[in-house]
């Protein structure tokens, strides 16, 4: 199982558009992923108030999800984003590390659904989330 | 500005928007690191995002990652929102934009929901994004906006956004 998370812990960091966010990998489990990004001065979307802006936090989330369809029991060979909707709550806390959770609730033939929400360290209040549906390629 | 004068040389028109433009843009870290740049011809804006390895997101395929395309089509449609709202403050000479001082530019909108559609996969080139404004009111706007690489025609991604405008000063 270690070796299962290792493994995909390299996986993330071969992603170059992931690793480029310092996006790491906390927890990986069966179409459940978790996966956090520090806060970044250069991923500053209002340069007034310091949040982070909201393409970063869409990132975090589309990695996420496609990390939750990767680790599902039926084990997809690859898989594509079809749809993602994101729902930005509230501001994300400047200066703070935000994690995001998803969970791969679905997975027909072809398509996995996913949920997922993003917290800063905070509180319980999520600052967004999102739901999507991605692609199943064949299965290994 | 009066309504019926003679109407402005056009490098005094142009350097106006363009520097309003720039400041607007290079006020954000973040397009600034994916390196986003914005061509305006009269107020029509076109999201440009020339090419760059990182933005890989399966390096197997070659193909860009899911989170640049939705962050490319956010930047695009946040600025072309607020560029849509101040534009007739800038030319009234409301905001004003000179060399030396901060342009007074108003706060961005704020995204509320973002729904993408990955339409194909983006390839390891320049892609552009054009959004357009269904519905700009006082609280809230409805924007659209279109992803495409070498076709015009052949979209690579699209997504609407509703976004929450900053309150006008009165």
């Amino acid at each position: 199982m270690l070796d299962k998370l290792r493994m995909a812990e390299q996986f993330i960091a071969a992603l170059p558009y992931s690793a480029a966010l310092g996006m790491k990998l906390e927890e990986l489990n069966d179409g459940v992923s978790v996966i956090s990004m520090p806060y970044d001065e250069r991923f500053v979307g209002d340069p007034r108030t310091g949040v982070i802006h909201g393409g970063a936090v869409s990132a975090l989330m589309d990695t996420c999800c496609g990390a939750a369809v990767m680790s599902h029991r039926s084990n997809p060979g690859g898989t594509a984003t079809i749809d993602l909707r994101i729902e930005y709550l509230r501001i994300a806390k400047p200066g703070q590390r935000i994690t995001a959770r998803a969970e791969c609730y679905h997975v027909t033939r072809s398509v996995a659904f996913v949920r997922a929400t993003a917290h800063d360290e905070e509180d319980d209040n999520p600052v967004a989330t999102a739901t999507g549906s991605f692609t199943v390629e064949g299965r290994r | 500005m009066s309504v019926r004068g003679k109407p402005e040389a056009v490098q005094v028109v142009k350097k106006r928007r363009d520097s309003a433009l720039r400041a607007l843009v290079d006020g954000v870290p973040y397009i600034k690191f994916l390196g986003i740049e914005f061509d305006r011809r009269g107020d029509e804006l076109t999201g440009i995002l020339p090419f760059s390895e990182k933005f890989i997101g399966n390096p197997m395929l070659s193909a860009l990652h899911g989170g640049v395309t939705a962050s490319f089509l956010e930047v695009t449609s946040i600025i072309t929102l607020s560029w849509a709202y101040l534009w007739d403050d800038l030319e009234a000479g409301i905001i004003k934009v000179d060399a030396e001082g901060e342009p007074n530019l108003p706060r961005l909108p704020k995204t509320i929901d973002f729904t993408l559609d990955y339409l194909r996969s983006g390839l390891p080139r320049d892609a552009y994004a054009r959004a357009r404004i269904n519905r700009l009111g006082r609280r809230y706007a409805s924007v659209q906006v279109d992803a495409w690489q070498d076709n015009r025609d052949k979209l690579f991604a699209q997504a609407t956004g509703h976004f929450l405008m900053p309150q006008r000063r009165d």
